[in-house]
């Protein structure tokens, strides 16, 4: 199992990312954005987390023009899974990969903390450890993860079973802490290859460190 | 030359949290009488292009692939 995990001016999760898979098993590498092609034996590409290229404009508009979008592009085109976190996620959305976008949280703080998760939708490789209906403690850390798609594109998400995880609070009651359009998390495209969401599993993979839920998310897509 | 203003906000029906919180601090001086409060952004470029509609033609593009998120940004082009 081989991860490739992106890296541009201003990532600063790639490190994280890199060992939270290899505590799993996997071999990683890490790409750095001039690249024009992602290694042939990737198994999983991850956009990692971070303030690429400063957030300048708009979080992620400009590294979806960086060289190596294209053949993320084309990756994800002919069906290679491809996980978007946090800025990953805001990439992946100006990129066109995923629906919606991501906008500054509604009271315009940065938020970093813990975070109650619900699974929504586990019929795709990402989720598919956890059931529907559980609960993941898993950190937060974004000022610009409130979720905007207009009512067309959320009746499709729902359809489609594209919405992967929602705010709630530890019973899965929904607790929404920027705004987000139906208090959505995470989704993923239509085909169920390309996934995105604004928590950091790979900052929940220790007791020690406040959870370990991110564990079952991330192994999904090791088995 | 033609210089082109491009200003980029959220589009109507989607909450501008910033445009709210100055409108509360407007409201907080007692400036009263204003009904709504959007803010957003102004891009001014400088271009070679003398032909207008060239000019247009170009930074219409520049706004659809770079300078707004279409899917929760207007944006309105000057060129002067």
């Amino acid at each position: 199992m081989k991860v490739s995990i992106l890296q541009f001016p201003g990532t600063n999760c790639e490190y994280d990312t890199q060992h939270a898979f290899e505590e799993l098993g996997a071999s990683t590498e890490i790409i750095w954005h001039k690249a024009e092609s992602i290694p042939s034996d990737t198994n999983l590409l991850v956009v990692a987390g971070g303030f690429s290229y400063g957030d300048y404009l708009r979080s992620g508009a400009i590294a979806k023009f960086s060289p190596v979008m294209k053949a993320v592009t084309e990756y994800a085109n002919n069906g290679g899974k491809v996980l978007g976190i946090c800025n990953g996620f805001q990439v992946l959305t100006e990129t066109g990969l995923l629906p919606g976008a991501l906008k500054r949280n509604d009271n315009l703080h940065f938020i970093s903390k813990h975070h109650n998760l619900s699974v929504i939708n586990n019929d795709n490789d990402f989720l598919k450890e956890l059931a529907c209906g559980d609960v993941v403690n898993i950190p937060i850390a974004h000022h610009d993860g409130n979720y905007f798609i207009d009512q067309d594109g959320l009746k499709e998400l729902e359809e489609n079973n594209q919405i992967l995880l929602k705010y709630t609070d530890e019973n899965g009651q929904i607790q929404n802490p920027n705004g987000s359009v139906d208090s959505i998390a995470g989704v993923c495209n239509k085909n169920k290859n390309v996934f995105g969401l604004m928590p950091h599993p790979e900052r929940a993979m220790e007791l020690i460190l406040g959870s370990d839920d991110g564990v079952a998310m991330l192994k999904g897509f090791l088995k | 030359m033609i210089k082109a203003i491009v200003n980029v906000s959220l589009k109507a029906g989607v909450l501008d949290s910033q445009g709210k919180a100055v409108h509360h601090a407007l409201d907080s001086l007692h400036f009263d009488g204003v009904n709504d409060v959007r803010v957003g952004k102004q891009i001014i470029l400088k271009l070679d292009e003398t032909d207008r509609t060239k000019a247009m033609a170009n930074v219409t593009r520049m706004c659809e692939d770079l300078l707004a998120n279409t899917v929760i940004e207007d944006y309105e082009i000057e060129l002067v």
